[in-house]
């Protein structure tokens, strides 16, 4: 049913859990199936210095979670926003079809955290 | 690496005096037991000797026993079958909100396709099905009323004696699907009051892709697969002989051994329930706390998802069900688990035991050592567990 890189990150997430003083917090939940997932960056010379994720879900959604934060660490904030939720799948070797959008939300939160950021720092500018 | 395999509600293995029953019925014994001649009149005697035994396992006559494919064409038979045959007695169907999809399904083809009306019955939070609600649902269209005896999700076990008794006093025909029950606990048609009941074989150790329906003498039926005049006109094809010959084994088996089973099987449930609800914090026992299957522990378990924990599980060879929307296709929560109420998150962490005679104490011990294990590692990254303990500190 699914990948051995998928099967890899359910067993061995990486990256999974909180970073209390984070620069920004990215949330995003599937009513329909209920997988929840929250990211935490944090910053440094516009580049992600950490990621870090918390998630409630299928095998899918915790492999999904764990592969878009190691792809988004040491990144630049441009180039993280450029993952995909395709070229998440794609990386994981492929997901069960009626896991693709349902569980596949993790750049979407990566994103929602870097836009965070970008808020707070107008805020502060301000 | 061990293997502990509690889903026998999905599959179970074939009982060895059931196989060793069967073997004869594929090379030396395969006739036709329609044919006329002695191979196959012999296969024709061997065929009603297995009906006699499945009647006897649940108090009905042999001429009262139809076999089937499995217990969802038994389901498909009983609700189907006997709403075509009686349009004349009304156009009305009550079933639970907790049936099999066998069941469900069948009543929506009947709303759908032939103009019936259907009460999809609500059930409380235990899954009972309230006597007088069924009352109250009832009117002079009434045809047919379908409730499942036993519950292979939350292990909720009907009040069926006295909802059929409601259904017999305004001359409505009552169906059980009785799969999850039979083998377990004392099923008896005369007992119970049912015109119909169904049968399921791998529940009772025989193989896949045998079933039974029991129908009162003179209930009248449309078969549902149409052919010869097997099975005495109610289901055509060539009856799978191995298989109900398993199914007959199985049956005489039941009957010797359910006190001691159902006896047995209570114990693991209860030393399994109790074990989880010591030692993983944030657990709900779902189901009827006393009234439930001796062979089925529930659980929605908090702050996680079902799927992921069934995969943790099974990475240390320990096999389970879940009633999670993401371990289910068509990606919905289990139906049942909304039916009592327990709200969709919670539903989410929902995971099912079903064991057989061969789960050992052994084999819930390395359950509970590893369950806790599980909930444990997938709570360290749940964003809803971390905001539950964070409610619960400031409370």
């Amino acid at each position: 049913m699914y990948s051995e890189i998928v099967m890899d990150h359910f067993a061995n997430p990486r990256n999974a859990g909180v970073i209390e003083d984070a620069d920004g917090v990215g949330e995003v939940g599937n009513p329909m199936c209920g997988d929840m997932m929250t990211f935490y960056i944090k910053v440094k010379d516009d580049l992600l210095e950490d990621v870090k994720f918390q998630t409630f879900g299928c095998v899918a959604a915790i492999a999904v979670s764990s592969m878009v934060s190691e792809m988004a660490k040491g990144k630049r904030l441009v180039e993280a926003q450029q993952i995909t939720n395709k070229s998440v799948a794609e990386t994981l070797g492929g997901l069960p079809k009626n896991k693709m959008h349902c569980s596949n939300l993790g750049a979407e939160a990566l994103a929602l955290a870097i836009k965070n950021y970008r808020e707070k720092q107008k805020k502060n500018a301000a | 690496m061990k293997r502990v395999y509690l889903d026998h509600a999905a599959a179970t293995p074939v009982r060895r005096e059931v196989l060793e029953a069967m073997l004869p019925y594929f090379r030396e014994r395969f006739g036709n037991p329609s044919a006329v001649y002695d191979l196959g009149s012999e296969i024709k005697d061997a065929l009603e000797e297995q009906r006699e035994k499945v009647a006897r396992l649940i108090g009905a006559h042999r001429d009262e026993v139809v076999f089937t494919s499995s217990g969802a064409e038994a389901n498909n038979l009983a609700v189907k079958g006997v709403a075509l045959a009686n349009l004349k007695k009304g156009n009305h169907v009550i079933v639970s909100a907790i049936e099999h999809h066998s069941v469900l399904n069948a009543a929506r083809y009947l709303e759908k396709f032939h103009d019936f009306e259907v009460t999809f019955l609500p059930v409380d939070k235990y899954g009972l099905v309230d006597q007088e609600r069924l009352r109250r649902s009832l009117s002079p269209a009434t045809l047919l009323v379908s409730i499942q005896h036993g519950s292979n999700e939350v292990g909720t076990i009907q009040n069926i004696r006295e909802l059929a008794a409601v259904c017999r006093e305004q001359g409505v025909i009552f169906h059980t699907d009785a799969v999850a029950t039979a083998g377990q606990v004392p099923v008896d048609v005369q007992d119970l009051g049912v015109d119909l009941l169904t049968l399921n074989g791998p529940a009772l150790g025989a193989p896949k892709g045998v079933g039974a329906l029991y129908f009162r003498q003179k209930l009248r039926l449309v078969p549902q697969i149409h052919g010869g005049i097997q099975e005495n006109g109610r289901r055509g094809g060539t009856e799978n002989v191995p298989a109900i010959v398993g199914l007959g084994k199985a049956a005489d088996l039941a009957r010797e051994e359910l006190a001691a089973r159902a006896k047995y099987l209570s114990w693991l449930r209860d030393l399994l329930a109790a074990g989880v609800q010591e030692r993983v914090p944030g657990v709900v026992y779902t189901g009827h706390p006393a009234q439930r299957l001796p062979g089925l522990a529930s659980f929605c378990v908090e702050g996680i998802e079902g799927e992921a924990l069934l995969f943790m599980l099974s990475s240390q060879g320990i096999y389970a069900n879940t009633g999670s929307a993401c371990a289910s296709k068509a990606l919905k929560t289990s139906p049942v688990l909304g039916a009592l109420g327990i709200p969709s998150e919670l539903a989410q962490g929902s995971v099912v035991f079903t064991f057989n005679a061969e789960n050992s104490e052994e084999d819930i011990n390395y359950v509970l050592y590893h369950l806790p294990l599980a909930v444990g590692r997938l709570r360290s990254f749940s964003p809803v567990w971390r905001k539950r303990t964070a409610a619960a500190v400031g409370e």
